[in-house]
């Protein structure tokens, strides 16, 4: 059960926090120059953005969950059932960015959940 | 022809913060993994348990290293997020499952069932079919 709200946590919280921050960085808009001044500058702009820190704030709970499911299961194992999240930001990606799912990146969302099922499936 | 110049330009940038991506993000997750095995597995059942096994885990090295690497994927990440869609980002750095099993045998001495090497393929796979969309489908720049 533990095991359970463990992967929960990492996946339900840890995608959330990363579609928090798709959407901040999405207000911040596309990054052009990349010498380290003008990095710090965007990175100034974004920790204005409260979905960064609500991003930031769901990304570490699914982080502690990870230390927790790390601390007991083999990470070849963890890793790859993580995947899982692929589902949870297929939704969110759509509905929360408003990103466009066709039918092609679809199917590369099933082929990860399959292998997912295989990786648990391979388990033992 | 200028469309087509930056259609190359965003498909190489966003390439490349995968590719760094999918090498620091397998690193950091194998170190973290590494410093948890080495706390040995958590039971928090009080405040001060929990006091405790922040400290223990905040006084690992080996923990810090991997926070690094997952910092290092973070930043490469949220740069990517910054130009390419999210559901063609982070599906296409799940090659990186590939990368972990491999470190999980070399430093944490893991066996790898051939079922979950097989699972593993066809995540890959997903990655080349999705890898094939285009990376933006909002339209914003």
């Amino acid at each position: 059960m533990l095991h359970f709200i463990g992967f929960f946590l990492i996946v339900v919280s840890g995608t959330a926090g990363e579609l928090c921050i798709g959407r901040a960085m999405k207000e911040v808009g596309e990054v052009h120059d990349f010498r380290p001044r003008a990095l710090l500058r965007v990175a100034g702009r974004v920790m204005r953005i409260k979905w960064l820190w609500i991003g930031i704030f769901l990304m570490a709970i699914g982080f502690f969950a990870l230390l927790g499911v790390l601390s007991v299961e083999n990470v070849s194992f963890v890793a790859p059932v993580t995947a899982l999240s692929y589902v949870v930001g297929g939704l969110g990606g759509t509905f929360f960015l408003g990103e466009r799912l066709n039918r092609p990146r679809w199917a590369g969302i099933l082929l990860v959940c399959l292998g997912v099922a295989l990786v648990i499936l391979g388990k033992h | 022809m200028e469309a087509h110049i930056r259609e190359k330009q965003l498909r190489l940038k966003t390439r490349l913060m995968i590719l760094i991506m999918v090498l620091a993000g397998p690193l950091g997750i194998a170190l973290l993994a590494k410093g948890m095995k080495h706390i040995g597995p958590t039971s928090v059942t009080s405040l001060p348990d929990a006091l405790h096994l922040l400290g223990q885990i905040l006084g690992s090295p080996t923990i810090w290293l991997g926070i690094a690497g997952q910092l290092a994927f973070f930043v490469a990440y949220s740069l990517a997020l910054s130009w390419a869609d999210y559901s063609y980002v982070q599906p296409a750095s799940s090659v990186a499952y590939v990368v972990v099993a491999i470190l999980g045998i070399v430093m944490l001495h893991e066996s790898v069932s051939p079922l979950r090497w097989l699972g593993i393929g066809v995540i890959c796979l997903g990655v080349v079919v999705v890898g094939r969309t285009h990376p933006n489908t909002t339209g914003t720049p």
